[in-house]
């Protein structure tokens, strides 16, 4: 089956790959059925791909807040602005570098071990064991992953979101000696739930699709050797990333 | 039992089967034997529905394998238990868990009868008290033989072997080959093996086809295939580097680049 599928995405190139990625996430999508199995499964998966992902994106979340109110501050001084620091590292994180750098990290923390796996599986006959067992490894193997990279990107994104406010407020009010209640009254008032909040979950829930659709989709179909399980987790990374940022640009100018 | 008509099967421009068939009766163990990279896996793959043959047919209890729908070769194979080339445990669940995990996919039984059923089949394979192990924790006779106990935990009609000696210490084959006739005699399987390994096969199975070139080039009980007079099978079945199955890789003409 899936020799057959390569070797006409092979002759139709980029397009037919598409095309099967998006056949791989609705055959993936029909396999659900409710159970406890699928249930602690994908709690598993949740525990091993996102709250192992914690660590990582809660150290860059911090750096990235401290950082933001660096140039802020510079750049907010020249006009005698810098109380409105709070208010720009706001906006441009919940919009902008919670959802997207989150998703970034995750795809090459997460994201490259699932293709690695998945890869893995199949290069040592796994997949094609549970096949012949009438087991769907689309069920068993993908789904949980999937599901599980879908619910872990958007919690990621907001715990990156706090650790990077957390940032800020070590460096505006802790090392530039801002006033505490100028910083938290900005960010109160300049930042909308609808507009700026929601706008970023809704980025994270889709850029966490995207990113568990594509590890997913290349660990299953990567070649079953050692260099075709090399290769198809370079082209999780990259691919993944392109389309974030792709994603990322087509959502803002249509919905934000 | 497992009925193989013409088949033709192609990769890219190359013909890897060119008209194979033959009988598997109920009951039987049939060897397929060649040399390495002549496509017996290949027939192997075919029989499971892993493969569709460019013409031909496979029936395995009177149903075309290559007909039935997706759902329907699902239950097909519930009935036909393989055992793959290395084994292919799942290497993040333990011994017991690699075995009851057919179980729990395919019934509802309650966990201590699971239990029971899971310690019985490796009972028979000789490997209690491993419930517990890792796959990477067991040498690769033992890897092999909880694979055996996986294959046949839902009591399959067919049993499929692929090279299962292969990489095994000629105890662990032995263990192996005993296991194989006894499993097949207490279940009542029909097995099919595929293998190179010329001298095991003799003393385990009923009757034996040998593929070259695409094509069965001798069949019958192991014993007879050995003093055959076809020169194919006896190069194969007494390993003779002179004969007319070729050492070079088929790629046309052989001295085409030579006089460039």
């Amino acid at each position: 089956m899936a020799s057959r599928e390569q070797a006409i995405a092979r002759r139709l190139g980029p397009i037919a790959r598409a095309g099967q990625c998006v056949v791989f996430l609705f055959r993936m999508l029909g396999s659900i059925r409710p159970s406890s199995e699928l249930l602690s499964s994908t709690l598993q998966q949740t525990y091993l791909i996102g709250a192992r992902s914690l660590v990582i994106i809660m150290i860059c979340g911090f750096f990235v807040g401290m950082v933001l109110s660096l140039q802020a501050i510079n750049a907010l001084e020249q006009f005698g602005a810098s109380d409105q620091v709070s208010l720009l590292v706001g906006k441009s994180l919940f919009r902008e570098l919670g959802p997207v750098l989150t998703a970034l990290l995750f795809a090459g923390r997460a994201g490259t071990s699932v293709t690695a796996e998945i890869g893995l599986m199949k290069a040592t006959s796994q997949i094609d064991a549970m096949e012949l067992m009438a087991i769907d490894p689309l069920k068993t193997v993908a789904l949980p992953r999937f599901l599980a990279g879908l619910i872990s990107v958007p919690l990621l994104t907001g715990m990156f979101n706090a650790l990077a406010i957390l940032g800020s407020v070590v460096f505006s009010i802790g090392v530039m000696g801002l006033d505490p209640g100028i910083f938290w009254s900005k960010l109160e008032t300049g930042i909308y739930f609808g507009k700026d909040f929601m706008g970023g979950v809704w980025k994270s829930l889709v850029f966490g699709g995207l990113v568990s659709l594509i590890s997913v989709f290349y660990g299953y179909t990567s070649q079953p050797t050692g260099s075709g399980v090399g290769t198809a987790t370079t082209n999780t990374v990259v691919l993944s990333s392109v389309l974030i940022l792709v994603f990322d640009f087509i959502m803002t100018s249509f919905f934000v | 039992m497992i009925t193989i008509r013409n088949l033709v099967y192609r990769r890219g421009s190359k013909t890897i089967l060119d008209g194979v068939s033959m009988d598997i009766p109920r009951g039987n163990m049939v060897a397929i034997m060649g040399p390495s990279g002549v496509g017996k896996t290949t027939i192997l793959k075919l029989i499971s529905g892993q493969l569709v043959p460019d013409e031909g047919t496979v029936e395995v209890n009177g149903k075309d394998i290559h007909k039935l729908s997706r759902a329907e070769l699902h239950k097909m194979r519930r009935n036909i238990g393989v055992l793959l080339q290395n084994g292919a445990l799942f290497t993040d669940l333990t011994v017991f868990e690699n075995i009851a995990t057919p179980l729990r996919e395919h019934t509802d039984l309650p966990e201590p009868l699971l239990r029971r059923l899971v310690r019985t089949k490796l009972r028979s394979v000789g490997l209690a008290g491993t419930e517990e192990l890792m796959p990477h924790e067991l040498s690769g006779g033992m890897a092999r033989r909880i694979a055996l106990a996986r294959a046949v935990v839902l009591d399959p009609a067919v049993m499929l072997y692929d090279e299962p000696m292969t990489g095994l210490d000629p105890i662990a084959v032995s263990t192996v080959r005993t296991l194989m006739r006894e499993t097949n005699e207490a279940l009542g399987l029909t097995s099919v093996i595929v293998t190179h390994n010329v001298g095991e096969m003799a003393k385990l199975v009923d009757y034996c086809y040998i593929i070259a070139e695409g094509r069965v080039a001798g069949e019958g009980p192991p014993g007879e295939l050995q003093a055959s007079a076809d020169p194919a099978v006896d190069q194969f079945m007494n390993g003779k580097v002179d004969g007319p199955i070729p050492f070079h890789y088929k790629t046309g003409e052989a001295s085409a680049g030579l006089l460039d």
